[in-house]
């Protein structure tokens, strides 16, 4: 398991009159783990959708290492290598927690067992296994989006995106998710892209930040750089006024 | 599965391959019931159990299955071993059409159930108005007494009894196998959430068509030999709605998507239909049966809305109590 190259060019979407997001380009190299903020309602999850076959863009390519993913059905993108979460959280809630990332681990491991034994060793990794045999609708909702975490990755991608992982999770919470990737980045290469609001989360994680506003990309740099860059503070100053 | 489990299943198993010499014709014919509704509700199980699908058209396959079966005996003398199989093509190619138009164009939850109702509504016309296959006015098989004809499923209750019973069984173990596999994982995953199933590597589409069309396949199987024991087949029964929600009855009474579940419904179903019958001979009230029946159906889905048999196999200590 290694990491894939995501590059994203000049990718739009309507939704009937609706410009949700407008000629965003952008790369996340191999390897990197890189954020994509922006305030509410600002296009993050429709890139998301795209780049996960949800559906296809208006314009603009998506491509993994070259290949070309737009176009594809979802499940042709979690072939291709890509694994994803739901900002809002599905979890296939009758069926227990070993069960919900059994069936992510069987896209690559066809046999039941074996599915099962790799299902078994990534709710290890991210603290669930206690909890294993609990049906998923169980959950307290830290542990629901772990489990979205938990089967995304049992698909074995090549590219994570994680949509809102770190929401309503409590700091100390949050340290041992960032933690946990940030782990098993550095030792499985994985190329991670994350939405979030989170910022502790994005400081500590991202080496690059893409931000968006009204479905625009407006600004893209380090962590430090996008907290001292001018429109990226209107953007997020002038939200504040509103609220 | 634990030992208690498995020695009471073959404690069942057991006293059903010796019913025929334990029961009277009056037990058997219930037991025939009983089987007949297991066998069924589990084929309509693979599809809504399984797969979160709603049929509420099944009658289209049994319908289809008996009338292509007697259709080529009664024609053709074509005996029903090989006309089992003109039937499974039949009805695995109507299910597929009606997979096709559903799920292509994402019809979901009781808009695909319309569809069902609508294609197993329409098959009821035509039939009414096909002279091959008898109109209106039926189709007969010639009833032989005192034979036992396996090869053209001449006989009586004792050789139904035992095809339904393998039937039932094989089923069972059929769904098993299913369940234990990728691909019956994949339908409880679409079942839970088809979005999140997709974004997890599932041809979701692939999936449910393979659902509709086993379930289409055994339920015209159950088709064949219902036309075979009854020796007749009309369009209204045939492709009644009535015959579609009978056969959804055992598995959401007994538990939905649940091995047993089935097996265990049509046994309480079958049972309160007899007992009601003989309340309402007795009470000399025409409907009452009808009234009882729904009544405890009632009573049956407010308290156990999961079903019998997950309460059951607690209660009897087949499996931990879940959390």
């Amino acid at each position: 398991m290694s990491g894939a190259r995501l590059e994203l060019a000049g990718i739009s979407k309507q939704f009937r009159g609706l410009r949700a997001v407008h000629d965003v380009s952008f790369v996340v190299p191999a390897g990197a783990i890189h954020a994509l903020i922006g305030p509410n309602g600002a296009g993050k999850t429709t890139i998301f959708n795209m780049i996960a076959g949800v559906y296809p863009p208006n314009s603009g390519t998506v491509t993994l290492d070259g290949r070309t993913l737009s176009g594809l059905r979802p499940d042709l993108v979690c072939d291709a290598g890509v694994g994803r979460t739901f900002q809002i959280v599905k979890p296939f809630k009758g069926l227990s927690v070993l069960e919900n990332v059994t069936i992510g681990a069987l896209h690559r491991r066809p046999k039941l067992k074996e599915a099962r034994a790799h299902a078994e060793e990534i709710l290890a990794r991210l603290g669930l296994a206690d909890r294993r045999h609990h049906l998923a609708q169980s959950l307290t909702l830290p542990d629901r989006k772990r489990l979205e975490v938990a089967r995304a990755l049992a698909t074995q991608p090549k590219l994570l995106l994680l949509d809102e992982v770190m929401a309503g999770l409590r700091p100390t919470e949050v340290d041992v998710m960032v933690g946990f990737l940030r782990e098993l980045n550095a030792k499985t290469g994985l190329t991670i892209l994350l939405i979030e609001h989170v910022m502790r989360a994005v400081m500590a994680l991202a080496a690059q930040v893409v931000v968006v506003s009204y479905g625009e990309k407006i600004a893209e740099g380090t962590p430090q750089e996008i907290t001292q860059h001018q429109a990226v503070l209107d953007v997020y100053l002038g939200e504040a006024e509103v609220a | 599965m634990n030992r208690r489990a498995a020695l009471s299943l073959a404690v069942l198993f057991a006293f059903l391959l010796a019913a025929p010499l334990l029961l009277g014709n009056y037990g058997l014919s219930v037991l025939i019931l009983v089987l007949y509704f297991a066998f069924v509700g589990q084929a309509w199980n693979i599809m809504m159990g399984f797969a979160g699908q709603l049929s509420l058209g099944h009658a289209l396959y049994a319908g289809l299955g008996g009338y292509v079966a007697a259709g080529v005996y009664f024609h053709y003398g074509l005996g029903p071993w090989a006309g089992v199989f003109l039937a499974i093509a039949a009805a695995v190619a109507a299910g597929a059409i009606v997979g096709y138009l559903g799920f292509r164009f994402s019809l979901a939850g009781v808009y695909f159930a319309l569809l069902t109702i609508a294609f197993a509504e329409f098959t009821r016309i035509g039939f009414d108005n096909w002279p091959w296959a008898g109109g209106s006015g039926g189709l007969f098989l010639k009833v032989e007494r005192g034979v036992t004809d396996i090869a053209n499923l001449r006989g009586g209750a004792t050789m139904f009894y035992y095809i339904i019973l393998a039937l039932a069984a094989g089923t069972l173990m059929l769904c098993r196998v299913l369940l234990e596999s990728r691909l019956g994982r994949y339908w409880l995953a679409i079942r839970e959430d088809a979005e999140a199933a997709q974004a997890a590597g599932v041809h979701v589409f692939r999936c449910k068509m393979i659902a509709v069309m086993i379930s289409a396949a055994l339920t015209a199987i159950a088709g064949v030999w219902s036309a075979f024991y009854y020796n007749n087949l009309f369009p209204e029964t045939a492709f009644a709605i009535g015959r579609s929600i009978e056969m959804t009855l055992p598995p959401i009474i007994g538990g939905l998507g649940t091995l047993f579940g089935p097996f265990v419904g049509a046994v309480v179903l079958t049972g309160l239909g007899e007992i009601f019958t003989d309340v309402g001979d007795w009470l000399h009230v025409p409907g009452i049966k009808q009234i009882f029946y729904g009544l405890a159906l009632l009573v049956i889905v407010m308290y156990r809305p999961a079903g019998i048999w997950p309460w059951l196999a607690t209660r009897l200590g087949f499996v931990e109590r879940s959390k």
